[in-house]
């Protein structure tokens, strides 16, 4: 199909920010930001790198809408099993249970 | 005015365009539609080992940063590098494509297979490291401390993960395999490349596995 082509410069600045942000996630790993800090920090930058890859090199930007409905149910449904999944086991805590 | 209808002779349509398509960019846009489709399915597979990663690790944190310690960051680390490198040739193996340029596409695929084996090789290192120092889960696990069992759960978490990512590789050097072959045959002009991109979409995925896989196994408790 001939398509939208990007140029090649973009596909240059994502890789480098790609490997900035490998840089700096190594970086921020031998910091401790106390908590759940770290993990969060590291998810984010992960979900960016994520977002990059998806939007530059697998063309999501450039795609039709009914991609962009496929692509963002399929991050739903893993928002769901994750979410629902670890509102039960983080907050098994909250409430003392003595027994069964 | 009615809209007039007009079909394409046979002469017109393009020997890529299958019959039961209108054109070329219809037949695509399917191709990229159920290429997500099997990506969603690969999410959803990948998911649940996240989850379960997420589940033990949130109730054996302390055993699991251990664990993480015994990774080799360095390796790792120029493996991350590696697989985004690999990205990159791959999505300009998809551009010289669409430019029509066939030495630089077959160029860029091979550069795209060298690079994923050169992880598979560096992950065969660390393998190998792990066996060597028992922390294989199984009857050869062998760890002193008081979380050996919770370390060996984080070990077998991290042999499935990285063990599943890296026949996702194996497969996708594979299809690489097959892309050479017919691009070199010239198969592929600016008109016709989707099965380059259809394989990019999967080597692009594979890389996003590794760009979470990264993180949550070599970079815990590091501080």
């Amino acid at each position: 199909m001939a398509q939208h082509i990007v140029s090649r410069q973009i596909y240059y600045r994502v890789f480098v920010t790609l490997l900035a942000l490998t840089l700096l996630t190594i970086g921020i790993a031998f910091i401790g930001l106390g908590g759940y800090l770290n993990t969060i920090v590291a998810m984010t930058i992960a979900v960016g790198k994520a977002l990059l890859v998806m939007l530059f090199f697998m063309h999501v930007r450039d795609s039709s809408r009914l991609t962009w409905v496929f692509v963002g149910v399929g991050f739903f449904w893993l928002a769901l099993l994750l979410s629902l999944t670890m509102s039960d086991y983080l907050t098994r805590s909250w409430v003392a249970v003595t027994a069964w | 005015m009615p809209m007039v209808l007009r079909r394409c002779t046979l002469s017109e349509r393009h020997a890529a365009l299958a019959p039961h398509f209108d054109d070329i960019a219809q037949q695509s846009e399917a191709s990229h539609l159920g290429m997500w489709v099997f990506l969603l399915t690969e999410i959803m597979f990948f998911g649940g080992m996240f989850t379960g990663y997420a589940v033990y690790r949130s109730v054996y944190a302390v055993a699991f940063a251990e664990g993480s310690h015994h990774l080799d960051l360095v390796l790792g680390s120029i493996n991350t590098v590696v697989l985004i490198s690999s990205s990159l040739t791959m999505v300009l193996a998809v551009h010289a494509a669409q430019v029509g340029q066939r030495q630089l596409l077959v160029g860029f695929l091979l550069l795209t297979m060298l690079l994923g084996l050169v992880f598979l090789g560096l992950k065969t290192v660390e393998y190998t490291h792990k066996f060597a120092d028992h922390l294989v889960p199984g009857s050869g696990f062998l760890y002193a401390g008081p979380h050996a069992r919770q370390v060996q759960l984080f070990f077998s978490f991290y042999f499935g993960m990285t063990g599943m990512h890296a026949l996702h590789m194996i497969i996708g050097i594979g299809l690489l395999t097959v892309l050479v072959w017919l691009a070199w045959r010239n198969r592929f002009s600016p008109m016709y490349y989707t099965p380059i991109e259809i394989v990019g979409l999967y080597w692009h995925f594979v890389d996003i596995v590794w760009i979470f896989l990264f993180p949550l196994l070599y970079l815990i408790g590091r501080h």
